[in-house]
């Protein structure tokens, strides 16, 4: 063997690294000390959070929170912290956060309203967690119907013969294909229940009214408010807003002409007006289209309109998911014999949902926090009540504790629906 | 364009039957106003492998893609099994069901797992029940040597992985007729082999396959027939021996040279 051949025997193993390459040193060295301008914007930056946070701390913990009044709460905050202190008024918030949350819902019914939350969260978890029994997911079934009852009250039969709604057409898919074909099957699955509920279901709600009335108080819409109200538009809007955006995403590349047609033109106009004209007409005109003598609750028509908002942009960020994927993928889908339908919901629809995942929380993040426009058609949701509360003589002039109060409500549901997002990206993540 | 194949082929189970298994006849296709397929005509008995070559651009992937109706032809008939191709939404499942396609980029579903990739057809398409599902794709991935990946996503695999575990995905479905487009033309060159192995056993179990390739060696080892296509016309077919031995057509001679001349 000559001098300069070499042949390894053996190949080398894994070394710990030095102690330059690990611990808490090495992070603040690199990643705030690691170049003169880096070491200048480090110290400018802990400035800035101190200045900022040595005004905003003793505001908000030099504080009166049993005041009855903002001059109340003054006078409280310069007793006790000295002369010239300026400290949040929180009294305003310990005084009507019942208000904020409940509206003018009935004080010795807010059980309801919180019942119907921590159950929503039961009705969501089979969809948001894998892990979750899928047994769970009839009570989501049943959920919303459930929901309706508990915050509207009233008679017990009016849910459960709008359920049962479903139940018709679910006897027309099954039995339906052996008598008349199933594509009259599927029509008539789509028809039945409607005439059932505009003709049937009055009489029958009725006659079961007068044999078993069963019920529990019931409550007014104009009675409901805060930030339930809030929250009963943004999670129907939320929910009801993906479906059918994912339906006219599809529709908007059908071949089909009328089926394209309606839902391209429906996607432009709705998402070319303004949500405010939306909740105007929601507010106002709808009832002038409706048949005489329907009387169209105002929250569910502002909750249709905003689904259909909602829609329209879900839409088109599901394309946007539907554009990214590789025409491979709809081929290989093809080319194993898979029809549209199957194709679609299994190959398809998971991996565009998955790419637009961002851009559909962001959506439902807007559409949450845009649900603080019903105020200006009169709903007494946190803004609509902030209004008045400001106008009390007790608490006039009184701006930004109500704000951060009504800030923070909504920060902390669309900073959860956020944080569910990036944990839902990293579970789906399936690369290398 | 030329990997050695090495191996002996077993020519046991290669006979060709005289039942046909396509046929194509005048067929013609055109994009907008490009015609891309002129005056088709090929027929293929059951246990036929047939390889189409030809330079890039001259439609050789579009007549496969016709064959399980990706693409759509315009005249012409096209018989899969006895069934013709028309817009007949059932008859096109039912031929797209019977026969497999591999494609160049692997078209695997990044979603799901390996072994779901194979069920997924057979569970929804066939109506099989998932135990057995899953037992024919083990079976199918053991045949193509990586039932071990089972359980990975498409992503942690390689290229030649990717591909047999396409072919697997194929051949779970049981198809009576193999299309391949191009399915090394993606490949590193070390990855090319274990995916031609993988398409050779299945020649030797008698499957019938139209190859789309540029892979020569595979072509005069494997192949009973080879189709030449330029300018969206068949130029030339013969048997692999003439064809690479003795071409007739200018065309095919200065095609030859170019794909077999830098050995």
């Amino acid at each position: 063997m000559t001098e300069q051949s070499y042949v390894r025997t053996e190949m080398l193993g894994e070394k710990p690294p030095p102690s330059s390459q690990v611990g808490p040193v090495k992070w603040v060295m690199e990643n705030l000390f690691s170049s003169i301008p880096n070491a200048v914007m480090t110290l400018v930056s802990v400035w800035a959070v101190y200045f900022l946070l040595s005004g905003i701390l003793p505001w908000t913990f030099q504080s009166s929170w049993n005041s009855t009044s903002l001059h109340g709460c003054r006078a409280y905050i310069v007793e006790k912290y000295g002369e010239g202190t300026e400290g949040a008024c929180w009294s305003v918030i310990n005084e009507r956060w019942k208000q904020l949350l409940f509206g003018f819902y009935p004080k010795e019914l807010y059980w309801r309203p919180v019942v119907t939350l921590i159950l929503m969260f039961v009705a969501i978890s089979p969809v948001l967690f894998a892990s979750v029994p899928r047994k769970v997911m009839l009570f989501s079934v049943i959920y919303p119907f459930l929901a309706f009852w508990l915050l509207w009250g009233g008679s017990i039969w009016l849910p459960i013969v709008a359920f049962s709604g479903f139940g018709v057409a679910y006897l027309a898919i099954v039995f339906g294909p052996a008598l008349i074909g199933s594509l009259g099957a599927t029509i008539v699955a789509g028809v039945l229940p409607i005439v059932y509920w505009l003709f049937l279901a009055g009489p029958i709600i009725a006659g079961l009214n007068s044999v078993a009335p069963i019920g529990i108080e019931g409550i007014d819409s104009d009675q409901m408010g805060g930030f339930m109200i809030s929250m009963i538009i943004g999670i129907s809007g939320i929910a009801l807003s993906l479906p059918i955006g994912i339906l006219l995403a599809l529709g908007r590349q059908s071949p089909l002409f009328i089926v394209k047609t309606i839902c391209v033109t429906f996607i432009e106009f709705i998402r070319g007006v303004p949500l405010i004209t939306l909740l105007f007409v929601a507010s106002v005109l709808l009832n002038y289209f409706l048949p005489p003598g329907t009387n169209f609750d105002l929250i569910l028509r502002v909750i249709i309109m905003v689904t259909f908002f909602a829609a329209a942009y879900m839409a088109e960020v599901i394309r946007g998911g539907l554009a990214a994927l590789p025409k491979g993928q709809f081929e290989a889908a093809d080319a194993l014999g898979l029809d549209y339908w199957k194709a679609t919901r299994l190959i398809i629809m998971p991996q565009a949902l998955k790419v637009s995942i961002p851009n559909i929380v962001s959506n439902f993040i807007g559409l949450f926090k845009d649900t603080t426009l019903v105020s200006i058609i009169g709903l007494l949701d946190p803004m609509g009540l902030s209004r008045a509360i400001v106008a009390d003589q007790n608490w006039n002039g009184i701006v930004w504790e109500i704000y951060a109060f009504i800030a923070l409500l909504f920060w902390i549901f669309t900073f959860s629906m956020s944080r569910y997002s990036m944990y839902l990206e990293r579970k789906l993540a399936t690369g290398h | 364009m030329v990997t050695e194949i090495e191996r002996e082929i077993d020519r046991s189970h290669m006979e060709v039957s005289d039942e046909i298994a396509i046929q194509i006849t005048g067929m013609n296709k055109w994009y907008g106003a490009f015609h891309v397929l002129k005056d088709i005509n090929i027929t293929v008995n059951r246990g036929e492998r047939i390889v189409v070559c030809g330079p890039s651009g001259s439609g050789k992937s579009t007549l496969i893609r016709c064959i399980n109706r990706l693409e759509v032809h315009q005249e012409g008939t096209i018989i899969v099994d006895g069934t013709e191709l028309s817009s007949d939404l059932k008859n096109i499942d039912k031929i797209r069901s019977e026969v497999g396609m591999v494609f160049q980029h692997f078209n695997l579903f990044p979603h799901l797992s390996v072994l779901e990739n194979c069920t997924l057809a057979p569970i929804w398409v066939r109506g099989i029940p998932k135990k057995e599902a899953e037992e024919t794709a083990m079976r199918y991935l053991e045949k193509v040597k990586i039932p071990e990946q089972a359980l990975k996503f498409p992503g942690q695999l390689s290229g030649g992985q990717q591909q047999r575990v396409a072919i697997a995905r194929s051949l779970c479905m049981e198809p009576r007729i193999m299309l391949f487009d191009e399915p090394t033309s993606a490949l590193d060159p070390e990855m090319i082999s274990e995916v031609l192995d993988t398409m050779i056993e299945l020649a030797e179990e008698g499957m019938t396959m139209i190859v789309v390739t540029h892979e020569m060696g595979f072509a005069r080892k494997v192949a009973n027939r080879v189709i030449f296509m330029d300018d969206g016309q068949i130029v030339e077919e013969n048997v692999p021996e003439e064809f690479f031995g003795n071409p007739q057509s200018e065309r095919t001679k200065l095609f030859l040279s170019q794909i077999l001349g830098h050995q």
